[in-house]
């Protein structure tokens, strides 16, 4: 900065700098982004008189997690949520199982070309698609029941668990897989003690993260029709039994926070 | 590490004694009955018949469903409109509301540890453990079916996922910067102001694109529930059969979903 700019500055406040330099592009973004908004807000069709009508139901749902019933369709409660846990627990282990060899291809520092494109293609497919529409080809395809359920959930952790053990397969380091290869070991001998080693804390972590989304998941696919609770909360919202839905309510989410706890204890210990 | 002698006397080194070997192949064990068992009950409630058929049924929806029917796209653009408005909007609301519990569940700015902390985080697992389409149905319920409601669950759902990664981003600053603002005599809100918001904006700005992006896949599916947008279209096509109209939703969510990840990745890029 020159002196005669430095002394024009002197007393004046100072200014913070701002984000997009280009003032031209800054307002043009600003003025679209409020355009948007605009249009946005105003294409929002509102029933103020529904909703008014609503917030006495609404304020009765929120009492009434002061006062959950487990008891009236607690057969229903309790059958819903096994069957939940085991969605969970099955799609969990078959994913994990599919997920490796998966995750190996999609690596492209041990895979081959072609190998490493599938496995990417796999990935992308079961990360595009929403578990919802799947659930819905799949029930469609298998008929109802939790098999649907489980083929879903199964399906979208190959997604999620290839591609960040992937990941971190090309992050490792390269020194440990070479002195490994270097004492003549084989092709999986190399994985066995090369590469699984340095992965093994990351991947014990990924899956036990994806355990929890897994339960989170398998409580909405009863919506369409794939077993476990989400038939029964459906059937609680239609009949407007809030309290037997605010008991469903609470026991997910305390499922959900018992998993994150037990989570949080084993990612401690392997790392 | 434990040695063993093998009938030679040689020394065999070994990764486990005995008693760790025994019990890590008793917790296989044990994994292998639970998820026996859990198979089990998964193919009793299996109406078999259905899975053989699958293949068939399969091949059947498939030949239905191709071509796709183009000539629906015109009824699209609409219900693709509100799905992009239930998504950006019920980002912006979720962020409104995630600041301040942000700001009360982290542990360097939380008022009272002991009773406004719990009560933020559990607000922050309560919203993320219901699934954005439990909120629509909850929400159609309570306030009736079209796009606000779907707008009120994304908001709702996405509270958790913002609050909890900007509360780490707060838990991490650097605390000298907080001090120095401290130090020239600033107010509480003016070392919130200077001192912590201008250390966790890139979080915040990164935080705001993932959830919107991770919003558009979601709010595509709501109109299942009667929450207005594209799955409404999905769902009264799937009602009536209407195969070769569920493919072309189903192409048109794709390209919305890889769109979104686009925008996403670049303005990620452009800001951090």
């Amino acid at each position: 900065m020159s002196a005669v700019t430095l002394d024009d500055r002197l007393g004046t406040r100072w200014k913070k700098p701002p984000l997009i330099s280009n003032s031209t592009l800054r307002w043009g973004l600003m003025i679209g982004a409020l355009i948007y908004l605009v249009l946005a807000i105003a294409s929002l069709d509102v029933n103020w008189a529904r909703v008014a009508e609503g917030l006495s139901r609404g304020w009765a749902f929120v009492t009434s997690f002061f006062n959950p019933d487990f008891v009236s369709r607690g057969s229903d409660i309790w059958d819903g949520i096994l069957e939940s846990v085991i969605i969970t627990i099955t799609s969990t282990i078959v994913g994990i199982a599919i997920s490796i060899p998966i995750g190996l291809g999609a690596a492209r520092n041990i895979a081959p070309l072609p190998i490493y494109l599938i496995c990417r293609g796999i990935v992308a497919l079961s990360r595009a698609l929403n578990e919802i529409i799947v659930a819905i080809l799949l029930v469609a395809i298998f008929g109802f029941g939790p098999l649907a359920g489980f083929l879903t959930l199964s399906f979208a952790t190959i997604g999620f668990l290839s591609k960040l053990l992937a990941e971190d397969i090309e992050e490792m380091s390269k020194v440990q897989a070479e002195a490994i290869r270097a004492t003549g070991a084989s092709w999986l001998q190399w994985i066995n003690y090369g590469v699984q080693p340095q992965v093994m804390p990351r991947l014990i972590g990924l899956s036990m993260y994806r355990l929890d989304i897994n339960f989170r998941e398998s409580a909405v696919l009863g919506l369409v029709g794939a077993g476990g609770i989400g038939a029964t909360l459906n059937t609680a919202f239609d009949r407007y039994e809030f309290d037997t839905a605010a008991a469903i309510l609470l026991i997910i989410i305390v499922t959900v926070m018992v998993l994150e706890y037990l989570s949080g204890i084993i990612r401690a210990k392997v790392q | 590490m434990p040695v063993s002698q093998n009938a030679k006397g040689a020394k065999v080194w070994q990764l486990r004694d005995r008693n760790q070997t025994l019990i890590r192949w008793s917790g296989y064990l044990v994994a292998v009955a639970v998820f026996m068992w859990c198979w089990q009950r998964i193919s009793e409630a299996t109406t078999w018949f259905f899975v053989w058929d699958a293949p068939r049924i399969a091949a059947d929806i498939g030949g239905r469903a191709w071509p796709p029917r183009w000539s629906y796209l015109d009824n699209l653009w609409a219900p693709l409109w509100d799905t992009l408005n239930m998504a950006t909007l019920g980002t912006l609301l979720a962020l409104v509301m995630a600041v301040p519990i942000a700001f009360l569940a982290a542990r360097n700015t939380t008022p009272s540890a002991v009773f406004i902390r719990p009560i933020a985080l559990f607000i922050i697992v309560a919203t993320r453990s219901i699934n954005s389409l439990i909120w629509a149905l909850l929400l159609v319920a309570i306030i009736g079916p079209g796009v606000f409601a779907g707008l009120m669950a994304i908001a709702f759902r996405s509270i958790g996922f913002c609050a909890k990664l900007l509360y780490e981003a707060i838990e991490e600053i650097d605390e000298k910067q907080v001090e120095a603002i401290t130090a020239t005599g600033a107010s509480r809100w003016q070392v919130m102001a200077y001192g912590i918001v201008p250390q966790i904006m890139p979080a915040f700005a990164g935080i705001s694109v993932f959830r919107w992006d991770i919003n558009i896949r979601e709010s595509t599916v709501l109109g299942l529930v009667g929450a207005g947008g594209i799955g409404l279209q999905l769902q009264s096509s799937l009602n009536t059969l209407a195969w070769p109209q569920v493919t072309l939703i189903l192409i048109v969510i794709l390209a919305a979903v890889v769109a979104g990840e686009w925008i996403s990745a670049k303005v990620r890029g452009a800001i951090i």
